[in-house]
C-alpha cells in the first residue's frame, strides 16, 4: 500500500460521510430499507472502493478485476451508494432505489446493477460465491482478489462455515472475507439471540487467518486489507468491529434501525448531524 | 427386456464430460462426495485441475459454481436429486435462476428407481421445483444416447440448466443418428399413433415404447413423446397430440404435482382443449424401500399400468 497522508486520509473520511448523506436520502425517498447495517459497512466500502480494490468503473466486466461481494445484501444502499460515487452509474439513480423499474433493487441483483458482482439477501450465500471466483481465479492463474462483506447475524447461517471449510481447504489465500461486527440483529444483539462469540478463534479454527480491527478506522482497515494480501496459503478473515447506525446519533447501537427507515423528522436530523461532519472535514481539507 | 442393450444414463453423462472437458477448457466440474456414483469421477480423473471436490456440502457447492460462472467457467454440478434441488432450492433460486448463471445442475439418482434406499433419497418433486424458477431449463433424458446429447446441448447452450437422470442401467432406446437433430424444447415423436398419446419423459418413455407394442395387439394405435425437456415445454406438440388423437396420458417418474402431468394440463386447459386426460405419477404419497421394478409396480408406473390407464382412458 502507498502511505496515504493525512489529507489523503480526511479525503476518504468525507467520502463515507457523502456515503452516509447518500444512504439517509434514498431510505428515506425509498420509504423503507435497511439503514442500520448500512452505515456500518461504509468505511470498508470506501476503503476497498477509493484505494485498495483494482477496479475500473468504466470496465464493469474487466476479467482482471478485483471483485467485492456484498453476502450481506440488505446494505444494498451502502454498496450502491458506493458504486454511484466511483462512477458506475449516476448519483441521480440513487434517488430510484427499491421504486419501479429501478436498477437499484431492494436487495443487490447482479443482472441489473452495474458494478454488482452476485445477487445477495438470502444471507449466507456471498462467501460460497467468492470461493467460486477464487477459485476461477486460481485456475486461470489471475491476480485479482474477491473480497466479501457478511454481517454478524449472517454466520448463524451453516452455509457459511461450508464455505468457511472449503475456503480454508483449498488455501484461496485469494479471498478476503470481513464480517460487519456491530452485534446487532433484528431480533436484538447477536450474542442473545445466538451467541457468536469467539468469532476471532471460530474463523482461526477453520484454517482463516484472522485480523480484528476498529471497522470505522479506514486507515486501519487498509492496513488489515494490505495483511490479508499479503498472507498466502490461506483465506483471511478482517472482523471489523462496528457501531450498527454509524454516523447519526440517534441510530447507533439501536436495533429499531434495522430496517425501518427514517421518517422527515429523523432524516432532517440525520442529514443535519452528517452535514455538520461534512464542513468539518472540507474545512481541516482546506 | 433382458435381450434389450442397457447402458446406464450416469455412466453417458461421464463420457459426455470428457469429450466437452476437451473440447470446452472453460468447463469445470463440481460434486459433493459422489463422484463415483454421479460418475464425475471420469471427468476428475481425465481433468483433476478442472474438478472441485466440495464435500458434503451441497449448498456451498451451488453457491460457488455461480461464483466460477461469473467468470466465464461453464460448471457442471452433481449430486443425487434430492440433494441438488430440494436441499440447495434457495442457492439455486438466488445464485442461479435469478441470477441468470450459465450453471448446469446435472442430477442423478431421481425418481423412484433409485429404489432400495426408500422415500429420503427418491426424488419425486424435483422438476416441479425446478420448474417454478424463472429462467431454469428443465431436462430429463430417457436413455444414455439422449443423456450424452443433453449433456452437450447444455453445455453449449447459455443458461440455467437442471437435468435428471435415473439410477438404474436403462434400456438404449437412441442411435446417436436419430438425436442428430435434438434440440432444447423439442419433443420427439418416437413412435406415431392415432388413439392415444403417452407424452412420457425420462425414465418413463421405455415402458411408454413397450405399453404400444401390447396395445397395437389389442388394436389400439398409440403415439408416445419422448418430452426430455419439460421446461420450456413443447406446447404446439402438445396440442398437435391433443388434436390428432382421442387421449393423453401423461407419464413421469415423479409427482403427479407440478412436474410434465401439470405442465401438460396446463396447456390443456388454457388452450380450451377437451380431451380425455391423465397424469401417470407418483400419487402425492412418498414410496418406500424396494427394487426398481417393484417400486414401479407398486406405484403403478410400468408398461403394464400404461396398457391399462390407457385402455380404460379411450373407454371413458
Amino acid at each position: 500500500m502507498k502511505k496515504l497522508s493525512q489529507k489523503e486520509l480526511l479525503k476518504l473520511d468525507l467520502i463515507a460521510v457523502r456515503i452516509r448523506k447518500h444512504i439517509i436520502e434514498m431510505l428515506y425517498q425509498a420509504k423503507s430499507g435497511h439503514p442500520g447495517g448500512s452505515l456500518s459497512a461504509v468505511d470498508a466500502l470506501v476503503a476497498l472502493y477509493f484505494v485498495h480494490m483494482n477496479h475500473n468503473p468504466k470496465k464493469p466486466n474487466d476479467p482482471n478485476r478485483d471483485r467485492f461481494i456484498l453476502s450481506k445484501g440488505h446494505a444494498a444502499p451502502a454498496l450502491y451508494a458506493t458504486l454511484a460515487e466511483s462512477g458506475y452509474f449516476n448519483v441521480k439513480e440513487l434517488g430510484k432505489l427499491r421504486k419501479i423499474n429501478s436498477i437499484l433493487q431492494g436487495h443487490p441483483v447482479c443482472t441489473s446493477t452495474p458494478g454488482v458482482e452476485a445477487s445477495t439477501g438470502s444471507l449466507g450465500h456471498g462467501l460460497s460465491f467468492s470461493n467460486g471466483v477464487a477459485l476461477a481465479g486460481k485456475l486461470d492463474k489471475k491476480d485479482y482478489k474477491v473480497y466479501c462483506m457478511m454481517g454478524d447475524g449472517e454466520t448463524e447461517e451453516g452455509q457459511v462455515w461450508e464455505a468457511a471449510a472449503v475456503a480454508s481447504h483449498y488455501k484461496l489465500d485469494n479471498i478476503t472475507a470481513m464480517i460487519d461486527r456491530n452485534y446487532l440483529q433484528i431480533d436484538g444483539n447477536t450474542e442473545d439471540v445466538l451467541k457468536l462469540e469467539s468469532v476471532k478463534e471460530r474463523w482461526s479454527s477453520f484454517g482463516w487467518h484472522t485480523i480484528e480491527i476498529e471497522g470505522h478506522n479506514i486507515k486501519k482497515i487498509l492496513e488489515a486489507l494490505d495483511q490479508a494480501d499479503n498472507t498466502k496459503n490461506k483465506p483471511t478473515m478482517i472482523i471489523l468491529n462496528t457501531i450498527k447506525g454509524k454516523g447519526v446519533s440517534f441510530m447507533e447501537n439501536n436495533v429499531d434501525f434495522h430496517g425501518v427507515p427514517p421518517n422527515q423528522m429523523e432524516r432532517n436530523y440525520a442529514m443535519e448531524e452528517l452535514t455538520q461532519l461534512e464542513i468539518k472535514l472540507e474545512a481541516q481539507l482546506k | 427386456m433382458s435381450s434389450k442393450l442397457m447402458f446406464n444414463p450416469r455412466n453417458a453423462y461421464g463420457e459426455a464430460l470428457i469429450e466437452l472437458g476437451e473440447k470446452h477448457k472453460n468447463l469445470v466440474v463440481l460434486d459433493a462426495d459422489l463422484s463415483k456414483s454421479t460418475k464425475t469421477i471420469m471427468f476428475a480423473k481425465k481433468y483433476p485441475e478442472r474438478f472441485f471436490e466440495m464435500g458434503i456440502a451441497e449448498a456451498n457447492m451451488i453457491s460457488t459454481a455461480a461464483g466460477l460462472a461469473s467468470c466465464g467457467k461453464i460448471p457442471f454440478v452433481s449430486t443425487f436429486a434430492v440433494f441438488a434441488t430440494g436441499r440447495v432450492y434457495d442457492q439455486i433460486r438466488m445464485d442461479v435462476a435469478y441470477s441468470r448463471a450459465n450453471v448446469k445442475i446435472f442430477a442423478t439418482h431421481g425418481g423412484i428407481s433409485v429404489g432400495e434406499d426408500g422415500a429420503s433419497h427418491q426424488m419425486i418433486e424435483d422438476i416441479a421445483l425446478m420448474r417454478a424458477l424463472p429462467n431454469m431449463t428443465v431436462l430429463a433424458p430417457s436413455d444414455a444416447t439422449q443423456t450424452k446429447k443433453i449433456v452437450h446441448l447444455m453445455a453449449e447452450n447459455i443458461g440455467p440448466m437442471y437435468a435428471r437422470v435415473g439410477r438404474a442401467d436403462a434400456p438404449i432406446i437412441y442411435s446417436e443418428k436419430d438425436l442428430e437433430e435434438l434440440k432444447i424444447g423439442k419433443g420427439i415423436v418416437v413412435e406415431d399413433g392415432k388413439d392415444i398419446t403417452f407424452i412420457a419423459t425420462g425414465t418413463m418413455v421405455e415402458p411408454a415404447l413397450e405399453a404400444k407394442k401390447i396395445l397395437k395387439e389389442q388394436g389400439i394405435s398409440a403415439r408416445v413423446i419422448d418430452m426430455h425437456t419439460v421446461k420450456p415445454l413443447d406446447e404446439k406438440l402438445v396440442l398437435k397430440c391433443a388434436k390428432e388423437t382421442k387421449a393423453i396420458i401423461t407419464a413421469e417418474e415423479h409427482s403427479i404435482i407440478g412436474g410434465l402431468g401439470s405442465a401438460v394440463a396446463e396447456i390443456l386447459a388454457e388452450n380450451n382443449v377437451q380431451t380425455r386426460f391423465l397424469r401417470m405419477g407418483i400419487k402425492d404419497v412418498f414410496c418406500e424401500s424396494g427394487s426398481p421394478a417393484e417400486l414401479w409396480e407398486k406405484y403403478e408406473l410400468n408398461e403394464k399400468h400404461m396398457v391399462k390407464k390407457a385402455q380404460n382412458l379411450l373407454k371413458k
